[in-house]
């Protein structure tokens, strides 16, 4: 990707809001996301993750506000807008009809990529996705990581600007996470920007250089996930699960816990060090806790609360 | 960008849909062939056969002479029907083909005309092989009858615009009963195809030319048997009205369910 590129922001939404029957799902969103960026969207369902995405790609219509995508206004040039933007959707909707390969040419003849050109980006793009060996192969006869991998090589067969994921590793196994993982970072090495929603925070920490949290459709959070550590909660989290009542009071005598919750029968309490709690939990032999740094997880909770969201 | 730029870049994208189907279809060409020609065929040689010694003729023509251009005009309905229907319904809601195709520059319009052009091809590709068995049979009149073809493939664009309005409402599979049972069965014993439509009272047969069946088969008619063709701007309009307006509102329909 050239350097002289204009430094205009790849996406931009200023008061984007959608309604469906009378629910505001996006609420006045603003959001600049800029070239290079690997952004991060998190939010419980229903936060208006996914319904923002579709805005992105012109699946969804816009009620109010602004939305420029590569400089480019969505809806009235979304044809122009797709032509470079890569879309993983949520649900796989790869061509059942058709192998691993021609599911690559017959998407890349909808962008009018003429075919011999396409032979070749399909050879790459096989190969960045490590089917080389399942050219041939149908899609049934495909794993689930290996299906993910196939659409988010069709996702790139026009080499967008900006790649969209929904969701991209949800229901995967740990290899054929850290398989999808290990792609994305290369793809970011490579300049691309990209914009992704996931429910693992993990996978949030370590892909994302921004992170944002929705929920109800606004934005209520939204830094470099180390930085949304450090300034949205407290340095530790000590978890106690099971114990009895008095205890719970003893450790509470600890003057470092900044906070506690509770849920169900386990007590987080939040703070640094704890030293106090954790000499009182080391006395009592109670073996069932556990001490950690706090971690976007718990970010996460503090921010979207601790209900069920169906 | 000038019209005629748009235009062209329209057609070429409903053309990518209609390529990906094709190459669909030529994994499957066997049973598919089997059902939009085989079945046809059997009705044109079994009635043709066996009516056709109660009936001697009709309108001045052997009975099978006679049925074999219904039995073709039906052959494109069906054709453009089920690939409007079953097809389409599996590809924009089982298997969300259709949304996959919206992440890329295609539009709604674009995609809806695509799966038009290819539902009336394979109407098209049955009526061809009807065709040319009717003239092993000698029940085609002269070189005229090339023009069924181009008829045929406007029948079945009239067809598939129809039945895509009915999969944009449809909810499952279940919901095309409604549309065969009540429309499809009986404009077809209706329009002309097995009797001339003289022999039903006056009323039912304004009905029936109300409906696109009994204008296509008014061209094909005459066009297999050597006959004389009559008000032929009339039944092409009738045709491409019912087609033009159905896309257009299929086209509508889609978006408002896709595009949410």
């Amino acid at each position: 990707m050239s350097l002289k590129e204009p430094l205009l922001p790849i996406v931009k939404a200023d008061q984007l809001s959608k309604c469906y029957a009378g629910k505001t799902v996006v609420n006045k969103l603003n959001l600049n996301i800029d070239a290079g960026c690997f952004c991060g969207i998190l939010g419980p369902n229903g936060a208006g993750k996914t319904t923002t995405l579709r805005m992105f790609i012109g699946h969804c219509p816009i009620d109010s506000g602004t939305l420029s995508i590569l400089g480019l206004k969505m809806p009235e040039d979304a044809s122009l807008i797709r032509e470079s933007l890569g879309v993983v959707p949520q649900m796989d909707n790869l061509d059942p009809d058709f192998t691993v390969e021609e599911n690559l040419y017959v998407y890349g003849r909808f962008f009018g990529i003429a075919s011999n050109v396409l032979k070749a980006r399909i050879v790459e793009l096989l190969e960045f996705a490590s089917l080389q060996d399942k050219a041939g192969s149908k899609i049934s006869e495909l794993s689930g990581g290996m299906r993910r991998r196939l659409t988010l090589a069709r996702a790139l067969i026009n080499k967008p600007k900006l790649l969209i994921l929904d969701e991209p590793t949800t229901g995967l196994d740990p290899q054929a996470r850290q398989s999808i993982w290990q792609k994305l970072r290369e793809l970011k090495k490579q300049g691309l920007t990209l914009i992704l929603t996931t429910h693992y925070m993990e996978e949030a920490e370590r892909l994302c250089d921004r992170v944002i949290v929705m929920d109800q459709g606004e934005v209520k959070a939204d830094a470099p996930p180390k930085q949304l550590i450090r300034n949205e909660i407290e340095a530790h989290v000590l978890e106690v699960h099971a114990a009895n009542d008095s205890l719970i009071m003893e450790i509470k005598q600890d003057s470092a816990i900044a906070r506690f919750e509770k849920s169900g029968d386990i007590f987080f309490f939040y703070g640094s060090k704890l030293h106090h709690a954790l000499t009182v939990l080391e006395k009592s032999g109670h073996d069932d806790y556990l001490f950690r740094p706090a971690n976007l997880e718990d970010v996460f909770i503090k921010l979207t609360g601790r209900d069920l969201r169906e | 960008m000038s019209n005629i730029l748009s235009i062209r870049l329209f057609f070429i994208r409903s053309v990518s849909i209609w390529s990906r189907n094709i190459q669909v279809w030529r994994k499957l060409a066997g049973p598919s062939l089997m059902g939009n020609f085989g079945e046809p065929l059997l009705y044109l040689l079994v009635l043709g056969y066996g009516l056709g010694q109660f009936v001697g003729e009709v309108k001045g023509l052997s009975y099978m002479a006679f049925l074999a251009s219904g039995v073709i005009c039906t052959s494109a309905v069906n054709s453009a029907s089920f690939e409007g229907m079953y097809s389409a319904y599996t590809r924009m809601d089982v298997q969300q083909t259709w949304l996959g195709m919206l992440s890329t520059p295609l539009g709604v319009a674009e995609v809806v005309f695509g799966e038009v052009l290819w539902a009336a091809t394979k109407s098209l590709i049955s009526v061809s092989a009807i065709l040319i068995v009717s003239i092993a049979l000698g029940l085609v009149g002269d070189a005229w009858a090339i023009f069924i073809l181009p008829v045929a493939f406007l029948t079945g664009l009239c067809f598939s615009s129809l039945a895509l309005l009915v999969t944009s409402y449809a909810r499952s599979y279940d919901f095309f009963l409604y549309y065969t049972t009540l429309f499809i069965t009986p404009m077809v014993l209706l329009s002309g195809v097995f009797f001339p439509i003289e022999s039903l009272p006056n009323f039912v047969q304004y009905l029936v030319k109300v409906l696109p069946l009994y204008h296509a088969i008014s061209l094909v008619r005459p066009l297999m048997t050597g006959g004389e063709l009559t008000f032929v701007l009339g039944h092409l309009s009738v045709l491409l009205f019912f087609g033009v307006s159905a896309a257009m509102l299929a086209t509508y329909r889609v978006k408002k369910r896709l595009i949410k």
